[in-house]
């Protein structure tokens, strides 16, 4: 219990900083600490006690495998969160590129 | 589970410093800590191809971002609705919070999953698929569409990234 609640204040410590944070690049940071903690609250739920990580070795039985389909999408997710962050940081760039400020502020204005 | 609940406020306190340190480049690191901490934390949880898989995502995700901090990070300007704006926002995550700790009561105890699905792959996959590793049995084999999603998905944001950063664009002709 207490351990997916730490998680999730960890989510909500990255939902701080997407709500109140000015800076772009500060608010990308927040978006990728929000992703860590949603990949970690999977890999919980997947987990069991005394369990082995799923993988066969010769001459063995199963017994007390951890769950290995929150695994499975993890793996995608955490990819698919890189180029996602790639992509972010892109488009950032362009925006400092135009008007030379990072603050989300002073981009309302449309220009060009 | 002491470890992991050490491992996990030492991750609580880099995210709060990732948030709130002035300069930029010190804020990226503390993000790569709480990467590499989450990576630790795959290895207790016994998933040791997501930990090389979130190592390498981690060093990756750190040489894009310090690309991108060119400057400082903007002054703080309390200014107008800025008291109110901060309380509504703690007000919402501390909401958040509490339907939280509501819903986990309802989810299967920590260490204890379900696994129905599980159970199937767990003892049949191996004389269906004959891979040893459970995981790429599943992410080649029974959801191999996924996958194929998955490199769709890579594809995509590497066009969108070369398209957006582009130096040269097309002359309109101007009528």
């Amino acid at each position: 219990m207490s351990v997916y609640f730490l998680c999730l204040v960890l989510f909500s410590i990255g939902l701080y900083c997407v709500l109140r944070r000015r800076n772009i690049i500060k608010i990308i940071i927040g978006i990728s600490i929000m992703e860590y903690a949603v990949n970690l609250f999977f890999i919980l739920i997947g987990y069991r006690w005394h369990g082995r990580a799923p993988l066969l070795s010769q001459n063995q039985e199963v017994l007390r495998m951890v769950d290995p389909i929150p695994q499975e999408l993890i793996l995608i997710s955490i990819v698919i969160g890189l180029s996602v962050l790639a992509l972010l940081v892109a488009i950032a760039i362009k925006i400092f590129d135009k008007y030379n400020t990072f603050d989300i502020t002073k981009i309302r204005k449309l220009k060009g | 589970m002491l470890e992991l609940q050490l491992l996990l406020l030492f991750m609580i306190s880099a995210a709060i410093i990732a948030v709130e340190a002035k300069d930029m480049i010190s804020s990226v690191i503390a993000l790569g800590t709480v990467g590499i901490g989450l990576c630790l934390g795959f290895l207790l949880l016994k998933a040791p191809d997501l930990a090389i898989t979130q190592l390498v995502a981690e060093i990756l995700c750190l040489i894009i971002l310090i690309r991108a901090t060119l400057k400082q990070d903007l002054p703080l300007v309390r200014d107008g609705r800025w008291f109110f704006n901060t309380f509504s926002t703690l007000c919402f995550i501390v909401i958040f919070l509490i339907f939280v700790f509501l819903a986990l009561k309802e989810i299967s105890v920590f260490g204890n999953p379900e696994m129905k699905i599980a159970k199937e792959i767990l003892t049949g996959s191996l004389d269906k698929t004959g891979a040893t590793n459970f995981i790429t049995s599943v992410i080649l084999d029974f959801r191999a569409y996924d996958t194929l999603g998955e490199a769709t998905i890579l594809f995509a944001a590497v066009i969108g990234v070369a398209a957006v950063m582009r130096k040269i664009g097309r002359n309109k002709p101007r009528a």
